[in-house]
């Protein structure tokens, strides 16, 4: 071969490696706090796509509260990925459009949640309510901060973990609908998702004691500084599985089913279980959750299909209009 | 006999009538004959427990009464505002003016941002009116305050191009008459002011009624005490219940526009009666 057409042909295979790199763009449509989870995993998987395949992959977030990025991918927001509070949230994306199938959940491992979290108290320096335990919400002059339980899924966590604590203190169903009404009565201020409440307690110095997500309030600390709120474990708590899960027509429509379905087998990689830890999500991962383990308080844990027979039970019993929540609220 | 237009000596009656209804159309009967088809759907009980509900019936309570009260309360302040920037020339008058249209402009969410931060126990006013025992922030008092805030400009740019007309000389004439300042006020002033005020507190209160972006911040949104109806709607919205949702909206919009007509009724047999 001629040194001139070895150029050419050297030529010819850039330029065809550089036509088959695309750009590929996709949407993950998320709950309200892993803002800082995905910018960081975000980051991490383009470099891990790209060194795969060539294709240069930008991720796109959208968060709020985890009922309504559920509505807005119902009514067409074209997220390729939805990475949402709980389940019953995204069984909703099968019920009221069919945009996928009813079996999702066991598309990939760990119930579709590749990490946990759990229900911890963030209360004021000092903790000048000897706030401990569930039990010590329901005393008359604390002020509790949550949100809504109807529009956020952490506040239902927080709902269902208040719950099985009562059912299991005062040994009845009727006696635990007692207790979440008394803690309710302890709420001034309901927003309608997590980011909201933390707002509201940190910013507007709202409350003695906010409901949150374990990570929130490490971010919480982290960011507001230790002077000034402490994490309170209770001595129960609900084990929170945030899940995940491919949006099947809007992937099939873009053509972009293999990256999207890559985007969510690499948050159960090592490098995915690590951000996650250090986001303050509970990684599954056993090797990675034993590196971590000095992060994540000691916790008894149940889960809700124990406690409740699954989400769409739970979310039917308490949650729908007219149930226990609307119930004990408007009492 | 077939109805048809007087001759006019503009020209142009069909095709600016045609295009006036096909534009209301558009803009306002499309989207509003859209929540209707979707309310009718629902059987009649379904419709009547979603509209019924007790928690439901407190927001309507709150709303309506939340959005009158902030109407009222701007009929004399708005009155007020009005004559001091007609009536008098003082530095700094062209500013206040513009001040007056500033709840227009404003995005309602940063008014609601706004008046939280300023009224929670660790803002400006807050921290002075809480130890007294009042509080503003997540309370129904928050939210009749946000709400006379967006409404103060439908009551004082109604009245001011009236006020505007109305000639000093009048009230000068009044008081060559005997007249008190009192009986001036209430005799002539007010009688021609009372259409504009009507109409000022009318909008001021329909839209009070449809608010949502400043109040949801404000409320606290606790359900049966601090929850307006807009906010049910989207709440329902966020459970998927599309249904219950339009029936939500369509009582308010019937509402809205009941109270509206009726307003408009009245005034106008108050000026047959004046005239």
């Amino acid at each position: 071969m001629k040194p001139k057409s070895l150029l050419l042909a050297a030529l010819a295979a850039v330029l065809a490696t550089a036509a088959a790199a695309k750009d590929i763009e996709l949407l993950n449509v998320s709950y309200d706090p892993t803002r800082e989870l995905y910018v960081d995993y975000n980051a991490v998987f383009a470099k891990y796509w790209q060194a795969k395949t060539g294709d240069k992959v930008t991720v796109k977030q959208s968060h709020g509260g985890s009922g309504k990025q559920a509505r807005a991918v119902i009514d067409g927001l074209a997220a390729d990925v939805i990475t949402l509070a709980l389940a019953a949230d995204v069984d909703a994306l099968y019920d009221n459009a069919k945009l996928i199938p009813q079996d999702w959940q066991k598309r990939l491992s760990n119930n579709s949640a590749p990490y946990t979290s759990t229900i911890v108290f963030l209360v004021r320096k000092g903790n000048p309510q000897k706030i401990k335990d569930w039990d010590d919400l329901v005393k008359p002059g604390v002020s509790v901060i949550t949100p809504n339980p109807k529009t956020s899924g952490g506040a239902r966590w927080n709902y269902l973990a208040a719950w099985e604590f009562a059912k299991r203190k005062l040994g009845s169903e009727a006696k635990a609908q007692e207790f979440v009404a008394r803690l309710f009565k302890n709420v001034p201020v309901l927003d309608s998702g997590a980011r909201g409440s933390t707002t509201t307690f940190v910013q507007r110095e709202v409350g003695d004691v906010l409901l949150a997500w374990e990570n929130e309030a490490f971010l919480a600390v982290k960011e507001f500084g230790a002077d000034k709120f402490e994490i309170v474990v209770p001595s129960l708590s609900i084990l929170a599985e945030p899940t995940v899960s491919l949006v099947d027509k809007n992937v099939k429509k873009k053509g972009t089913e293999a990256v999207a379905k890559a985007y969510l087998d690499y948050l159960y990689s090592d490098e995915g279980q690590e951000i996650a830890a250090r986001n303050y999500y509970r990684p599954r991962n056993e090797t990675v959750a034993a590196k971590y383990a000095a992060q994540f308080p000691k916790v008894e844990l149940f889960t809700i299909d124990a406690a409740f027979g699954g989400w769409t039970k739970a979310q039917k019993t308490h949650f729908a209009d007219g149930g226990i929540f609307d119930q004990i609220t408007t009492k | 006999m077939p109805f048809r237009p007087r001759r006019s000596v503009l020209p142009g009656f069909g095709l600016s009538l045609g295009f006036t209804l096909a534009y209301l159309g558009l803009v306002i009967l499309l989207p509003l004959a859209a929540v209707f088809v979707k309310t009718s759907g629902m059987s009649w009980p379904d419709f009547w427990a979603a509209v019924s509900s007790p928690r439901v019936i407190a927001s309507y309570q709150l709303t309506f009464g939340a959005s009158f009260l902030a109407a009222l309360f701007n009929v004399p302040c708005g009155v007020m505002l009005a004559w001091v920037l007609v009536r008098y020339e003082f530095p700094g008058r062209k500013l206040v003016d513009a001040l007056v249209d500033l709840p227009f402009a404003l995005p309602t969410a940063v008014a609601g941002i706004a008046f939280t931060a300023i009224y929670a126990k660790n803002g400006w006013f807050g921290q002075w009116l809480e130890p007294q025992g009042i509080k503003v922030a997540y309370t129904a008092l928050g939210v009749w305050l946000v709400l006379t805030f967006i409404g103060l400009p439908f009551v004082v740019r109604t009245v001011q191009p009236i006020l505007e007309e109305l000639e000093p000389e009048l009230e000068e004439a009044a008081a060559t008459l005997g007249a008190t300042r009192g009986q001036t006020f209430r005799r002539v002033i007010l009688p021609a002011l009372r259409p504009a005020i009507i109409t000022g507190f009318a909008l001021a209160f329909a839209r009070a009624i449809g608010e949502y972006g400043s109040v949801v911040f404000i409320a606290g949104n606790r359900p049966m005490h601090t929850e307006i109806t807009p906010l049910l709607i989207i709440t329902k919205l966020e459970q998927y219940d599309y249904k219950g949702a339009t029936a939500l909206a369509s009582v308010l919009l019937v509402g809205s526009f009941g109270l509206l007509f009726f307003i408009q009724l009245s005034q106008r047999r108050a000026r047959r009666a004046h005239a």
